[in-house]
């Protein structure tokens, strides 16, 4: 079902930020401690299955996904319940019941009532930003135990009254006789019944996500060939991890009524000649973006356990990485709505002092991504738009998202962001490598990840 | 005048903003078969497309001149020959311009209509081959494609266009008195549809491409591409010349069908269309109308249905035939002529001829949020500026925002622009009671009351808090700006802006200088105006400098007139079938009678006999019992909300009645009444020239044409006196002397014109 595959309103979540992140594993390189700021550790990720939405998760609401997650992470780290200090959650399209999601699961999840939690949005990098909140946090001293996630679901989405069948039941409420009521409701035409859908438009430009990427592949003059090759690559890559038990990420979970999931759902390896075959999906018919080069609508949450080092060593934890710096860029969300990685990865390194040379891994949102390698390799686009001396360079592809992507993978809008994060850490880790790169758009920025 | 509303279409018609005919140089009409080396027209083929480029050498625009059709012809030949070549993509080399028009300047050389006839011959035949080409032509737009270039874009197998906002297409020929002469008549009905069709020919307004896709003109739409690895505009024009070529190649193997599968509605208007009654029913509406809206004055229009007509009826041979030929007696024919001459006097309006400003205006202040001040304040936010507007009172304000707001929403509505767009540029509008934040502003646009001291008031207050490079603009139509600088510390800055309303409408800007109005001064003010997408010409100070000085006379005469006895609405008719877009009567009242009292009294005081002609009584007693006009709902016309019809004012009536005059019967018939009018209008503005106040009779026919709805296919005063013929009208004008007096006396440059018949004013 091809409609299962479009980004829907990928526009609305990738907007105008960017956002790239460094981790680093402390090895032979240098350490990128910096003098005066607390360690900040991640000990542990976790996500639950990412599944085509619509599939196993149908019945979940948002914040059940959440609670799974954050169980899961509790579990595997043995964490006690009431070690927590603060819960932040990323997530896109709101559930409106359940405004604050990272409190009602953390509540769901018989996290003491006490602990604080807030939810935070910033489109497909809303993951990102809760985990920076959570570094905020644990480096001012505010805490020193903070699991930072996102979630999203998009089986289910707040369809709403129209505006003006939304005005008319607000007056009714007000109404105080019976023949004000009546008149009130004599007037609801039925074009008042059409339902509101969830934008599926960039509210300040009107345009759909997957129509603005699929101009930006043109303006960067990416082939057709060379998306399905990468989508191609994405799919094998993941088989392959999920083959070798490499997505030790993914927790099992168990979904009433449906049995146990422990498995992403949406990696399908193909042929090249398949891929080929399929049709353009927003520019019809003469755009180069079909459902394989664009991630399905997908439904998951993910979780990270951050701690200062000090508190994750007191606790007896080793930890998989430090957090060594991260930042956020916005560029104009027209004609530049996915190009963060190609804005934040050189500011990141920059802030750090170190290359691109230097990184083991990178773990970049499959968003676009062929455009941003573009971008990053062109010194017009480095001078003009950047306002930098020359290009940042040619990112080694053999480095990069190598356990699989967001097209093959699956994109849970707000829960995007710490799967990168866990994957990096966990790449390195099993690449042996000392530092990490993960960058996303849709808000923008990298993180070093220093272990 | 505060309130001079001419809109009539054939006034608002000159909006566009892209040439349509651009001058282009090159008249090389003897051509030597011995040139190969191609300026204009260029290929390469890609795998089995060809890729014709067009360019026009040292110019911004693409037109259809002699070279170019005939570099065309020999590379269309080569291509047809070349066994290789098995489809076409035609693109432009022109950022923003596939091919603007035909040439003017190949068709203002003909010396008869003969001639223009075989030019539109050449045309069609040439636009014929490429309808009958042997392999598919894609015609990839981006940028103003009008004219002779939508003509050529129409002969093509296919058309791929940008969804700019740049791309335009349409057939703007109307507009200077002429018709599609290439084809246009013809290829137009069948594509989009009889009442289309008439739309897109008779208004000769720009369609953007996404109305022009859902109307059938073009097959397939291109998104412009954001920066990459190259500009944003190259890249465009690159991607859509991959697209077409991918659309070319897709025509050639049959996977793009050529013919849009037509949905129900398309069906049944065909079906209608192919009744001949229903053909005839439209024939006569469309004729109907058109003859309500230009009096029978314009002849292209007319003639567009006709070759429409021909097509349709007597088959296509005899539609082209008509065509050409209608082509040809229009291009000679004198509305064309002074429709072709605004238009020129237009684009040279749109050039600062005073250079650069030393600064760019980046914050305005407007004084006064009334229809005026907000209309400025409308006009400018959206092109960049900060605009503080400024009142004395939170009521006005608010009315004054809210006048911007809806003029912005209005554009939402009509999808010219987003509610996200709407909103960043109302953010850049400030609206204060107080003059806080006036120490960053670089020119201050006063819109307050018309009385002197006033005016003077606000300009000691607006020096004491602006820096010393603020430029002070009032927005007076009648008081002399250096009466009003006389308060200035600094008169260099002070210069005179003279919009007229509906600020957003009307496209004339009247800027006014002194002997101390600095270069500098002017050249802002321009810059500015033009930045507002103004129409400007620069006018010396005097009492009503130009327009209103022109306007004042004319005013007299008409009161004259309704005190002899003639009905407000007989003098309504007279003026509107002598061309002029609305009533002389309705023009008054919605001047403002308040504001032509006191115009016409200021006048009076500098013009003196002059201004002779109706009692200025009758307009005091009208204002002392509050029938100043539209705005009151009250004038000569009682004016009702909700109700288009217009009734006599009986109380005005019994006024008139008390001043009534006896007309004297040697020059009162209806053409005298009209002459009367036109001749002291005429003559002011001759005499506007003939003092100075005018630097050249070009920006005169426009300030009369934009700012006062003279009547376009008269090209305004002076073209009038030219066509006319100066004789003949200080004839008339001598008639009218002897009975009433010197205000009919023709100033002596009218007087030497109508001694020397070959002084003209255009050569």
């Amino acid at each position: 079902q091809v409609t299962n595959y479009v980004m829907v309103s990928a526009k609305k979540f990738a907007r105008e930020n960017l956002f790239s992140l460094l981790l680093v594993q402390t090895k032979s390189k240098k350490t990128l401690a910096k003098p005066g700021v607390k360690n900040i550790v991640l000990v542990e990720g976790v996500r639950t299955p990412f599944l085509l939405s619509g599939t196993i998760y149908n019945d979940f609401m948002a914040h059940d996904l959440a609670r799974a997650a954050l169980l899961g992470l509790l579990n595997k780290t043995s964490l006690p319940k009431d070690a927590v200090d603060y819960i932040v959650y990323g997530t896109v399209i709101q559930e409106v019941k359940t405004s604050n999601v990272a409190r009602e699961a953390a509540l769901g999840a018989g996290i003491s009532e006490k602990i604080p939690a807030h939810t935070v949005t910033m489109a497909c990098i809303s993951a990102n930003q809760a985990i920076t909140t959570a570094v905020g946090l644990i480096a001012a001293g505010q805490c020193d135990v903070v699991v930072a996630g996102g979630v999203e679901t998009m089986s289910d989405m707040p369809i709403r009254h129209s505006r003006k069948m939304r005005k008319t039941m607000l007056t009714l409420n007000k109404a105080k006789t019976l023949s004000q009521r009546l008149t009130l409701l004599s007037k609801i035409r039925l074009g008042y019944l059409t339902p509101e859908l969830p934008a599926l438009t960039e509210f300040s430009t009107n345009e759909t996500m997957g129509h603005s990427a699929d101009r930006l592949t043109a303006a960067f003059g990416v082939s057709r060939r060379e998306q399905d090759e990468f989508a191609f690559r994405s799919h094998s890559l993941a088989k392959k991890a999920q083959d070798a038990g490499l997505l030790s990420d993914v927790l099992s979970v168990n979904v009433p009524g449906k049995g146990i999931v422990s498995k992403d759902n949406g990696i399908r390896p193909s042929s090249m000649e398949q891929l080929e075959k399929l049709k353009p999906v927003f520019i019809k018919p003469h755009g180069t973006i079909t459902p394989a080069s664009s991630s399905f609508l997908t439904d998951g949450a993910s979780a990270v356990l951050l701690m200062s080092e000090e508190k994750a060593l007191a606790m007896g934890y080793k930890p998989k990485a430090y957090l060594r710096d991260f930042v956020f860029v916005s560029q104009d969300p027209k004609d530049q709505l996915l190009l963060g990685p190609s804005y934040a990865t050189p500011e990141v390194l920059e802030k750090s002092g170190i290359t691109l040379d230097d990184i083991d891994v990178f773990e970049f949102h499959e968003g676009q991504i062929l455009a941003n390698l573009k971008a990053m390799d062109s010194d017009w686009f480095a001078q003009t738009c950047m306002g930098r001396k020359s290009k940042v360079g040619v990112l080694p592809i053999e480095k990069l998202n190598l356990w699989g992507g967001s097209l093959s993978l699956g994109h849970p809008f707000g829960a995007t962001g710490a799967r990168l994060v866990t994957a990096a850490v966990n790449r390195l880790k099993k690449e042996g490598g000392q530092y990490a790169l993960v960058a996303a758009c849709a808000a923008g920025g990298q993180v070093v990840f220093d272990l | 005048m505060a309130g001079v509303r001419a809109a009539g279409i054939l006034s608002r018609i000159y909006t566009s903003r892209y040439c349509l005919f651009a001058g282009h140089a090159s008249r090389n009409f003897t051509v030597s078969s011995a040139v190969l080396v191609r300026s204009h027209v260029s290929y390469e083929v890609k795998d089995d497309v060809a890729v014709i480029r067009i360019n026009n050498p040292d110019s911004k625009v693409n037109t259809l001149s002699i070279p170019m059709q005939r570099e065309m012809a020999e590379v269309m030949n080569e291509v047809w020959a070349n066994g290789a070549v098995k489809s076409v993509v035609l693109i432009s080399s022109k950022p923003g311009c596939f091919i603007a028009g035909a040439d003017i300047n190949m068709i203002q050389a003909c010396r008869s209509a003969e001639e223009v006839t075989a030019l539109s011959q050449e045309g069609q035949k040439m636009f014929e081959k490429i309808e009958k080409s042997p392999i598919p032509i894609v015609a990839a737009i981006n940028g103003s494609c009008l004219g002779g270039g939508l003509e050529f874009a129409l002969a093509c197998q296919y058309r791929v266009a940008t969804k700019s906002r740049k791309t335009v297409l349409g057939t703007p020929e109307v507009m200077l008195g002429l018709l599609p002469g290439a084809g246009g008549t013809q290829r137009l009905p069948k594509m989009v549809g009889l009442p289309s069709a008439f739309d897109v020919m008779l208004t000769g307004r720009n369609i953007r491409a996404d109305k022009a896709k859902k109307m059938g003109l073009v097959h397939q739409l291109v998104d412009p591409l954001g920066p990459g690895l190259k500009d944003s505009d190259v890249r465009t024009v690159e991607y859509l010349e991959e697209v077409a070529v991918g659309f070319a190649k897709g025509i050639v193997n049959k996977s793009i069908p050529l013919t849009k599968r037509k949905g129900i509605m398309q069906k049944l208007q065909d079906y209608a269309m192919g009744i001949p009654f229903v053909r005839q029913q439209i024939y006569k509406t469309v004729t109907k109308r058109v003859m309500n809206q230009t009096k029978g004055l314009y002849p292209a229009p007319l003639k567009i249905i006709e070759c429409v007509k021909a097509g349709l009826e007597k088959g296509s041979e005899a539609g082209y035939l008509e065509e050409s030929q209608n082509f040809g007696k229009l291009a000679m024919t004198p509305e064309s002529k002074a429709l072709v001459g605004l238009y020129q006097g237009q684009v040279a309006c749109k050039k600062n001829r005073f250079g650069t400003p030393e600064r760019e205006v980046k914050n305005l202040a407007i004084l006064g949020a009334g229809l005026m001040g907000a209309g400025i304040a409308q006009v400018t936010v959206d092109k960049g500026v900060n605009v503080i507007l400024k009142d004395t009172a939170t009521e006005g304000l608010s009315r004054g925002q809210d006048q911007v707001y809806k003029g912005f929403n209005a554009k939402v509505k009509k999808k010219s622009i987003t509610s996200f767009e709407r909103d960043t540029t109302m953010s850049c509008l400030t609206g204060q009671l107080d003059y806080s934040g006036f120490e960053r502003v670089d020119m201050v646009i006063e819109a307050v009351f018309e009385d002197l001291s006033i005016k003077h008031k606000v300009l000691k207050e607006v020096e004491a808090v602006t820096p010393p490079h603020c430029i002070f603009a009032t927005n007076t139509s009648g008081l002399p700006i250096k009466d009003i600088a006389a308060a200035s510390k600094r008169p260099e800055n002070v210069i005179g802006m003279h919009y007229f309303s509906p600020v957003d409408k009307m496209q004339l800007l009247e800027i006014i200088t002194t002997d101390k109005t600095s270069k500098d001064t002017t050249a802002s003010a321009v810059a500015l105006g033009l930045k507002q997408g103004k129409i400007i010409i620069v006018v010396k100070d005097g009492p009503g400098f130009y327009t209103t000085r022109c306007l004042s006379p004319m005013l007299a005469e008409l009161l004259r007139l309704l005190q002899e006895g003639v009905e407000p609405k007989k003098l309504d008719l007279l003026t509107t079938s002598f061309g002029l877009p609305v009533g002389a009567v309705i023009l008054a009242d919605e001047v403002g009678i308040d504001v032509a009292a006191h115009v016409g009294k200021t006048m009076t005081k500098a013009f003196g006999s002059r201004l002779d002609g109706g009692n200025i009584e009758v307009v005091t007693t009208m204002v002392e019992k509050g029938f100043t006009g539209r705005k009151a709902g009250k004038g000569f016309y009682i004016y009702e909300k909700g109700s288009k019809s217009r009734n006599i004012n009986p109380a005005a009536e019994e006024i008139l009645k008390k001043f009534k005059l006896s007309a004297p019967p040697s020059v009162s018939s209806d053409s005298d009444v009209q002459y009367r009018l036109v001749s002291r209008f005429v003559n002011e503005a001759l005499l506007c020239l003939q003092e100075g106040i005018l630097s050249n009779p070009m920006e005169g026919d426009i300030g009369a044409v934009f700012g006062l709805g003279f009547p376009p296919f008269l090209g305004g005063p002076f073209r009038f006196v030219d066509a006319f013929g100066a004789d003949k009208l200080v004839q008339k004008m001598k008639k009218y002397e002897e009975v009433y007096g010197n205000q009919f006396t023709a100033c002596q440059l009218l007087q030497d014109h109508a001694k020397d018949s070959s002084k003209k004013f255009y050569k």
